[in-house]
């Protein structure tokens, strides 16, 4: 059985000569992003910023927003919202922290739950005291940063300084953008999104890691050959595949984001964006950047032959 | 690359054939499972509590107000010792963690040392110059006794879940001082919460019949006296108030049985004394007849019944104004004994059943639907190649199931998610190496070699990119808080699973091919 696609001829783009249009590009991308995150902020959710949310489901028929508004606000517990979630019955409400200890937190919901009495199915009620929030936040920023480095350190153990240096700025580059992203949107970032943008630190870097191994080999092959051609050699031989990997990847992530419930969506949004941005960045980031922080030919091939790379003694 | 040794062979097809054992109760309903003979392997994934429904609370044990507590009653003891002991002093209080004093008489400071060891030899005692004292729990006694105190705790949680008749529930310690308590099936935890929220520590004292509540309030409580409101405040009226004897007659601690019950048709508590308290309850009952005394519960007084007549059978009835669901409460409280220090619920997660039944429906059509787009998609691209990547795949989703179950891991929403998502990224190893044998073919080189030097060459940038994963779900794990964490295990295992069906099981599959067809060309 053959395939139905055969993709035989490699391509001949051009990326090192779009490259400083990517880089422009990019910059403006992250410069927006931490803008967006400083001005705007993240819509934390209750994970992180403490808090309490109450999905509940009404049980005669489509949820009456309006009228239930009017029954939670004026009890006191600061600002309420509602919004629909999922199919029109049900509502997902949200209750900011409230002022006080951990016990505070837990008063409001019953508070609500007293006033709304029979009228609603609690389906999910969540309420995070302000200690643990705090806490995740800090284990959150953490885990991110050790990410990045562990990633750049392990490129750096595989191959050269040059190309971690390269895989952690387009990491950094694809996780920035990534935040900034949520915080244009204000889609809610909660522990789930977390755990997304660590995935894609760790899975974006998977295109890079094959086109790098190609620039590698290719520069043992041709020894004189000029670097930018190199790179462009390199991206095109490995653009099928960036592809396709991409892509089945991208499929599965789509469904998710279409069958797999509201719970998983701000979830699914994350890694969709952070595999294409990721792919992007493979291609006009990662690689250009070597044209740039050149690794040195001579330690390449001396890796090549077995012998200790000078550059990592050094 | 024609030949497969026979051990690996071997070693390749029992792993996919446990994999495929050990997966298969999963496709089945716990009851059917239980129903098949005892050789079957019947382990199931665990679901998590978002897809089960069920209650989770993470509680913290607020040792600040245990020690809170002990440096008060260090304060009080010292206070009662130096005066006995006729050793003057000034300044005497308690704060910063420490028990501070002047000695005015400063040759008697041996004396001071002397009754500080024999209160708590646990006590490092320090001395400034001009007579000021300070007492310092020692730091390792601190932190043992902290230890015993979250031990016990989560014993006492353990033994008041358990008669609520909560199934399967788990108790465990999370981190220094917390305890995670995880309840399937309850999606209503405000009564556990109740219960939890008790420390429930009994005490039996003397009301002081010579001092008036109101007086106290105003300020003149006499000494060794403590003013307690009463625990029934009616609504709109003020509270009330008791004077009680700051000695404690009895504690509950030496209580073996308390049960709700009837007298009078009202509900009451009755229960009764191990001999040790039985004898005090009996003297002190014996000393006081025609007092009242005061039964307490933390620090709230339930019910000050007069003493008629000195009670010496180690027995008794606790009356106020009892619902019958209080009763069993305090009877429950009771029974399973007091907790070292109070619990706070840092975070509570409920799910109700129609939510989790809900997910779990929407994950797997998710997963479905992305795995069928993915085998269609490696068919289309790759053909024969395709449909031996989609074999592994299955190997792959089963060897992970079969690992999911064995390791008891616990399946949560996102890691179903996670799940969808390592189905995606197992076959780019095939991709990487499906690609590697195009480039060779069209080097022009001869159909065995290219199919070598693809899974050859392929090898070690399939691992660069699989460790780089690795690195990302680790680190989820150790950051894990419960749905995280299910994340963090089911991409790991993906990962590690993917690695052995993309690599060995396509392999395997392409020799067999190569040696039953004896191809000319390879058809990608």
């Amino acid at each position: 059985m053959r395939p139905l696609i055969i993709i035989r001829r490699i391509p001949s783009i051009n990326f090192m000569g779009l490259h400083k249009l990517g880089f422009v590009l990019s910059l403006i991308l992250t410069v927006g992003s931490v803008g967006l995150f400083l001005t705007r902020g993240l819509n934390y959710g209750i994970d992180f910023s403490g808090g309490t949310i109450i999905e509940a489901r009404s049980t005669n028929g489509p949820a009456d927003l309006a009228a239930m508004r009017a029954q939670l606000d004026g009890l006191g517990l600061g600002d309420v919202s509602l919004q629909g979630f999922g199919t029109p019955n049900d509502v997902l409400i949200r209750l900011q922290r409230q002022p006080g200890d951990d016990a505070a937190q837990e008063k409001a919901v019953q508070i609500v739950k007293q006033k709304l009495g029979d009228s609603v199915d609690y389906r999910r009620t969540e309420v995070v005291g302000p200690k643990v929030g705090g806490e995740l936040i800090r284990a959150g920023t953490i885990a991110t940063i050790l990410a990045l480095f562990a990633i750049a350190f392990y490129v750096w153990f595989r191959f050269e300084w040059q190309f971690g240096v390269g895989a952690m700025l387009s990491t950094l580059h694809d996780t920035i953008t990534t935040i900034g992203l949520f915080s244009l949107l204000q889609i809610e970032f909660n522990l789930t999104t977390l755990a997304a943008i660590l995935t894609i630190a760790g899975y974006s870097i998977n295109d890079t890691v094959v086109i790098y191994d190609r620039v590698r080999e290719t520069m043992k092959k041709h020894r004189s050959m000029e670097f930018s051609e190199l790179i462009n050699k390199s991206l095109n031989e490995t653009l099928s595949r960036t592809i396709l990997t991409v892509s089945t990847t991208a499929l599965a992530v789509l469904s998710l984001l279409i069958f797999g419930g509201e719970v998983l969506r701000g979830f699914s949004i994350a890694m969709l964006w952070g595999i294409v941005i990721g792919t992007y960045s493979s291609l006009f980031i990662a690689a250009p950047l070597l044209y740039y922080i050149r690794p040195k030919r001579a330690s390449v091939a001396k890796e090549a032959s077995g012998e200790p790379a000078p550059s990592r003694t050094s | 690359m024609l030949y497969f040794q026979t051990w690996k062979l071997v070693l390749i097809l029992g792993v996919c054939l446990l994999g495929v054992i050990f997966a298969l109760p999963n496709a089945f309903s716990p009851e059917t499972v239980a129903a098949w003979p005892r050789y079957v392997p019947k382990k199931q994934i665990s679901l998590g509590l978002d897809l089960r429904g069920g209650s989770h609370l993470l509680m913290e044990v607020d040792m600040g107000a245990v020690e809170k507590e002990r440096l008060a009653s260090l304060v009080d003891e010292m206070r009662t010792q130096l005066n006995q002991a006729k050793i003057g002093y000034t300044d005497l209080r308690a704060d910063a963690g420490r028990v501070s004093f002047t000695v005015r008489d400063l040759d008697r400071m041996k004396d001071v040392r002397d009754i500080v060891t024999k209160i708590d030899p646990d006590i490092d005692v320090q001395i400034g110059s001009s007579g000021a004292v300070s007492l310092i729990p020692n730091v390792a006694a601190l932190q043992a006794r902290r230890i015993a105190a979250v031990d016990q705790s989560i014993e006492i949680v353990r033994r008041r879940i358990d008669e609520t008749g909560t199934k399967e529930p788990t108790i465990q310690r999370e981190g220094d001082d917390r305890i995670l308590v995880q309840l399937p099936g309850v999606d209503n935890p405000e009564h556990v919460k109740e219960l939890l929220g008790k420390t429930a520590k009994m005490t039996f004292q003397l009301v002081d019949t010579n001092a008036s509540p109101e007086d106290a309030r105003a300020g003149k409580l006499p000494p060794g006296d403590v003013l307690l409101p009463s625990d029934q405040t009616q609504k709109g009226q003020p509270a009330q108030y008791f004077v009680v004897r700051r000695r404690v007659m009895v504690s509950g601690d030496t209580l073996t049985d308390a049960q709700p019950t009837f007298q009078n048709n009202e509900p009451v508590v009755s229960f009764k004394f191990d001999s040790t308290g039985a004898r005090r309850f009996g003297d002190a009952t014996k000393e006081n007849v025609g007092k009242p005394f005061a039964i307490v519960l933390d620090n709230k007084v339930i019910s000050a019944p007069v003493i008629r007549e000195p009670i010496l059978g180690g027995s008794g009835v606790i009356s106020g104004s009892f619902t019958v669901q209080t009763a069993n409460d305090l009877a429950l409280l009771l029974r399973a004994g007091a907790l070292p220090a109070p619990l706070t619920v840092l975070e509570e997660r409920t799910v109700g059943p129609d939510l989790g039944a809900d997910s779990i429906h929407a994950g797997a059509l998710a997963s479905i639907v992305g795995v069928v787009l993915v085998i269609f998609f490696m068919i289309i691209f790759y053909g024969l190649f395709g449909i031996f990547a989609d074999i592994a795949l299955f190997f792959n989703l089963c060897i992970m199931m079969a690992a999911l179950s064995l390791l008891g891991a616990t399946l949560t929403l996102p890691g179903i998610a996670g799940i969808a998502l390592t189905m995606g990224m197992a076959v780019d190893a095939n991709v990487l190496i499906y690609e590697r044998i195009r480039e060779e073919v069209r080097g022009g080189r001869s159909l065995i070699s290219s199919l070598q030097a693809g899974f050859e060459r392929a090898f070690g940038t399939i691992l660069d990119s699989h460790v780089t994963t690795l690195v990302a779900g680790a680190l989820m794990f150790w950051l894990g808080s419960g749905p995280v964490k299910g994340f963090a295990v089911t991409l790991s295992l993906g990962v590690l699973t993917s690695l052995f069906s993309a690599i060995l099981v396509t392999r395997l599959q392409i020799v067999t091919w190569l040696r039953q067809t004896k191809p000319k060309e390879i058809p990608i």
